[in-house]
């Protein structure tokens, strides 16, 4: 076969051509793989909802609602539910303070607002060291641990500010984003939970209107 | 023989990584962990063998002044493709590789084995050949990750071998990157001297 040569015509038709397959095979493929990444990323969400708020038997992720906080981030709030009483709160929220741009965290909170757990879902920290926020802030060892902790009750700030919690070795910024993120959650939550049914706690006490 | 000498040539005399010195943004880039350099660089063999499949499949077609942007379209169809079936069924992975993944586009590897090898050669050679640079790749990205992970965590492949906070941080960070690979250059340089 000989080499098409380099005309003007040949030229445009060429890329024209490889450029609509191209174009032709990922539509394709983004059609084949749309189902599972969505998939994936409802498992992952559903996962961390079960690591944060453990023992419910609805599903959080069908009485998601969104509330605005205060420095404009749009949370999500999935309640937990034990034959219809609310036994805490997976609330996705967020800090753009980390040491590398947005970090968002699953915090799973009791309906009075003690911290029963949290999920890093997502972060741009540095290998090593803000990465170990995932499960430093769970270690019980020294002052690490946030849970159990009432953000209320509890200075939840890193020692370094004058606060309760021990930032991790060498990443004290994301340490603090973190906990700014647990905040944000917390506030956020404490703000609505008077006008919000949903979280309201004395009906969730009578096993009232949810 | 030829085909072999095809295959084995990226494993050692011209490996990508330690020889040819290409394709370093994500060699110092994702190799914090061995998994993550193993999962990078059997990404970039996919990349490799197909792009080289289908570039020695239409080199007759494609005129010589456009070869380069054809090239490119190919090798990045077939990034987006990696990118997408990854994020589907390996959601952990795709997660640490984040950036790297669209990343391959530009590797200078990929249009490197396109232009030096896969436009002059025929289909079979070239499948070959993108497949030994290929794993010759996916093994230097390895053998580093390995290595900065034992150094910089005590651990391999996420298995603990000395407790994490006796290792050395710096080599899980962007500079513990280049003093490990230059070390392994030279080390390698060294045997080859040797040999």
């Amino acid at each position: 076969m000989a080499k098409t040569e380099s005309t003007l015509k040949n030229m445009v038709l060429t890329l024209l051509v490889i450029t609509g397959v191209a174009g032709a095979s990922l539509g394709f493929m983004f059609e084949l793989t749309k189902g599972p990444i969505e998939a994936a990323k409802k498992a992952k969400q559903q996962a961390a909802i079960t690591e944060v708020v453990p023992g419910f038997n609805n599903n959080p992720a069908d009485e998601v609602y969104e509330l605005k906080s205060k420095e404009g981030f749009d949370l999500k709030f999935f309640p937990a539910k034990k034959d219809g009483k609310l036994i805490g709160i997976a609330i996705e929220s967020m800090t753009t303070k980390g040491f590398s741009g947005k970090i968002k965290v699953m915090v799973g909170l009791k309906p009075d607002g003690t911290i029963i757990n949290y999920q890093i879902l997502e972060h741009k920290e540095t290998p090593g060291l803000g990465t170990k926020m995932a499960d430093w802030f769970k270690t019980d060892k020294g002052n690490q641990s946030v849970l159990g902790k009432h953000p209320k009750n509890n200075n939840l700030t890193v020692s370094k500010d004058g606060g309760e919690v021990d930032a991790i070795t060498a990443a004290t910024i994301s340490s603090r984003a973190f906990l700014d993120a647990v905040r944000v959650a917390f506030e956020t939550y404490n703000e609505n939970k008077d006008n919000q049914p949903v979280a309201d706690n004395t009906s969730v006490e009578e096993g009232g209107s949810l | 023989m030829n085909q072999w000498n095809n295959f084995s040539k990226g494993f050692f005399k011209e490996n990508a990584v330690f020889t040819l010195l290409l394709g370093m943004c994500p060699t110092l880039g994702v190799t914090s962990s061995a998994f993550d350099g193993l999962g990078m660089g059997l990404a970039t063999t996919f990349v490799l063998v197909m792009a080289n499949l289908v570039i020695a499949l239409i080199k007759n077609l494609i005129p010589d002044k456009v070869r380069i942007p054809a090239f490119i379209v190919v090798i990045a169809t077939f990034v987006t493709i990696v990118e997408m079936t990854m994020q589907a069924y390996l959601p952990d992975l795709f997660e640490s590789l984040g950036l790297f993944i669209p990343l391959i586009v530009v590797n200078c590897l990929v249009l490197g084995r396109a232009e030096a090898f896969a436009s002059k050669n025929n289909i079979g050679s070239s499948i070959i050949d993108g497949l030994g640079m290929g794993l010759g790749f996916a093994m230097a990205l390895t053998i580093l990750g390995a290595l900065r992970e034992i150094l910089g965590s005590g651990k391999v492949f996420g298995t603990m071998i000395f407790p994490e906070d006796y290792g050395m941080l710096v080599f899980v960070l962007a500079p513990g990157a280049f003093i490990a690979l230059g070390y392994l250059i030279a080390f390698i340089n060294h045997v080859k001297k040797e040999a």
